[in-house]
């Protein structure tokens, strides 16, 4: 009688939170696969024409721009994932050691982070700008020739070149904040140690820093991977609802954007079900890059 | 390896430009293969001189010396120094087999030769059949050794030790100060150790250094310095149970507590403290020095006496006798202190008279 009465109450508690998550999580998943497995859905009219096991994934990979989606969104992950890991542990090593204007170095790094993504790719889209922008600018000093990176006819190598470093740069802030808080919490008698032992800087860092740091370094590496797989604000801030330079449109389409796109058609029958077939194909990628990652880190990280 | 400390004098600032004197002016030398105890109460800067022995700390004024070589301006790495932390600072992500090693890695030793040495030195210290585990899975006294063979597999001129044993169990640390002294004979190493505990200093230095404030005390053989202490800090910090101090004075050449008289003492008459050590009193037929035991102790083989001091109403001191004896509480007695149990400080300065 008791423990019902403990039951009834527990539910109770839970209630707001199990709704929200119902209405917001649950939902949209459960019925995002009852979409893959349907067929000829019509969104306005909520009818469909029986099930079918691969129709929609067949239908989602013969879009025209399924493969240039994939590619772009594997190149902007396994580029720009390893890229910002390493340079946001070096500059938190870095930052870590200095003393002097420690705090303000931390704000400077950590402003990405409360900046809107689409201001900050507006921004990066003008740097790249090939007549008034500052690479362009910079790259004149050593007698470059301005490089068309962003502007009409831009071609897919520059454009993605400047939108991997504007990714890269976006998601250092939050990478440097963990690592630095993780590298406070070593404590300093290793390093005293080690320095007593004779280790050079460079080797004191990887032997030492590095493998103590690696449960962070993990917990980053994994969300990064998920969060480049679903790249897609960035191209919008750099590139707009074109999705890539003018005169090259939908050439840094990425596959959430390929989502989007479905969502847009909703009206056409079946398009809804090709976006729903998309995202279960890119949570597949995702589930199995996520698990080869905590493969690794079973013989990496030491906790 | 004999180390000079000259004139060596640590300041810490703080970051409101306060200043604190860790270490001051300390003027010492440590003999060369033995074993030397830097003993004193927390905050004497016993740890700071450690440290700047290392080269972990430079000193703000001051020299030092290994052997003719002047290491002051020396880091570390450069130094030859083995140093064994108080929570020892092992690398938890490494094996006690690549702890060991790491020193020798770093100096690119060859592979093999290292595994035989890091074996070598880990049989020394009685942990060659841990080789493969984690720090964490040794138990206190374990890592302890760890921890001294990676300090000395790298064959250091000198051998620092912070609190080697602050962090193991009363028993743990008896076992491992006399491995500690087995290891020091065995390698006859140079060997500093960092200590707050009378009893583990004395137990197994060669020497003592002890500190105060910053300041050198006394240097000497442990026995030495517990015999002839040069002022009452010294006297009152060595010793368990501690000497008992007793207001005294000096009048016509004789030692006087109260009415009781002590024993002879040729110098001009004045106001002094005496220290008795408690296994200074003798029970006597006859002696000036009567008094009433309050309470009686008896541990093992001693017997510990707590009565009133004949001079200060509320204040005790403790005497310890014979188990033999069989007192009562509220027994009175006669005492007689043994002539070299007994020391006599100046009552301002604390020095020896």
């Amino acid at each position: 009688m008791l423990e019902d009465q403990h039951n009834v109450k527990a539910w109770f508690y839970l209630a707001p939170a199990l709704a929200l998550l119902g209405i917001f999580i649950f939902y949209p998943i459960v019925n995002a696969l009852f979409l893959t497995f349907v067929q000829d859905y019509e969104y306005l009219l909520g009818t469909f024409d029986g099930f079918t096991l691969l129709g929609n994934f067949k239908n989602a990979m013969q879009d025209a721009n399924f493969s240039q989606a994939f590619l772009n969104t594997l190149f902007i992950t396994f580029v720009s994932v390893p890229i910002s890991v390493i340079v946001a542990l070096l500059i938190s090593a870095w930052l870590n050691g200095i003393k002097k204007f420690q705090g303000m170095f931390q704000t400077i790094f950590f402003l990405p982070y409360v900046t809107n993504a689409i201001a900050v790719g507006m921004a990066f889209a003008f740097l790249f700008n090939r007549d008034f922008g500052l690479v362009n600018l910079f790259l004149g000093f050593f007698g470059v020739n301005p490089i068309n990176w962003v502007n009409t006819g831009a071609n897919w190598g520059h454009a993605m070149f400047s939108l991997v470093i504007y990714i890269t740069w976006l998601g250092l802030a939050f990478k440097i904040m963990v690592f630095l808080s993780g590298l406070q919490g070593i404590d300093k008698q290793y390093y005293e140690a080690a320095r007593v032992d004779s280790a050079s800087r460079s080797r004191i860092f990887r032997r030492i820093t590095v493998p103590l740091l690696s449960p962070m370094i993990m917990y980053i590496t994994v969300t990064s991977f998920i969060g480049a797989f679903k790249a897609y604000t960035q191209v919008i801030g750099m590139f707009g609802q074109r999705l890539g330079p003018p005169g090259n449109d939908k050439s840094l389409i990425t596959v959430v954007a390929l989502v989007y796109e479905g969502i847009d058609n909703a009206a056409t029958v079946g398009a809804l079900s090709e976006a729903a077939a998309t995202s279960i194909i890119l949570f597949g990628v995702t589930l199995v890059f996520t698990l080869i990652n905590f493969q690794v880190s079973k013989t990496r990280v030491h906790y | 390896m004999e180390i000079t400390l000259q004139n060596v004098t640590k300041v810490f600032q703080s970051k409101k430009a306060e200043e604190t004197v860790a270490v001051d002016n300390l003027d010492i030398t440590i003999p060369s293969g033995q074993l030397t105890g830097l003993l004193g109460p927390s905050g004497c800067g016993k740890s700071t001189t450690l440290f700047m022995l290392s080269g972990l700390l430079r000193p703000t004024k001051g020299k030092i010396f290994f052997g003719n070589e002047e290491v002051t301006p020396v880091p570390p790495e450069d130094r030859g120094i083995g140093l064994v932390f108080q929570n020892y600072a092992l690398y938890p992500h490494m094996t006690v087999r690549q702890n060991i090693m790491f020193p020798l890695e770093n100096v690119k030793m060859d592979k093999e030769e290292a595994q035989q040495k890091a074996q070598n030195i880990a049989d020394l210290v009685g942990i060659g059949h841990l080789m493969n585990r984690k720090p964490k899975q040794l138990s206190g006294g374990q890592q302890q050794r760890v921890a001294i063979a990676r300090a000395l597999v790298k064959e250091p001129r000198v051998l620092l030790l912070d609190e080697p044993l602050s962090n193991l169990d009363a028993r743990l640390r008896l076992q491992t100060r006399e491995e500690i002294k087995r290891i020091q004979r065995e390698t006859k190493i140079t060997t500093i150790f960092v200590t707050h505990d009378q009893e583990e200093a004395m137990s197994i230095s060669d020497e003592i250094v002890v500190l105060r404030e910053g300041v050198t005390q006394q240097i000497g053989e442990p026995q030495h310095v517990y015999d002839k202490p040069e002022n009452m800090f010294v006297a009152k910090f060595l010793g368990t149970p501690p000497i008992n101090m007793f207001d005294g004075r000096i009048e016509n050449g004789r030692l006087m507590i109260g009415e009781a008289n002590i024993a002879k003492y040729d110098v001009k008459d004045q106001e002094v403290k005496i220290g008795i050590r408690p296994e200074g009193f003798k029970i006597v037929e006859r002696s000036s020095f009567k008094v009433t035991v309050d309470m009686v102790q008896t541990i093992g083989r001693d017997t510990t006496l707590v009565i009133e001091k004949p001079n200060a109403k509320g204040e005790t001191f403790r005497a310890i006798v014979d188990s033999e004896e069989r007192v009562k509480p509220g027994t009175v007695l006669k005492l007689s202190v043994r002539p070299t149990k007994f020391h006599v400080f100046n009552k301002e300065t604390g020095a020896i008279i």
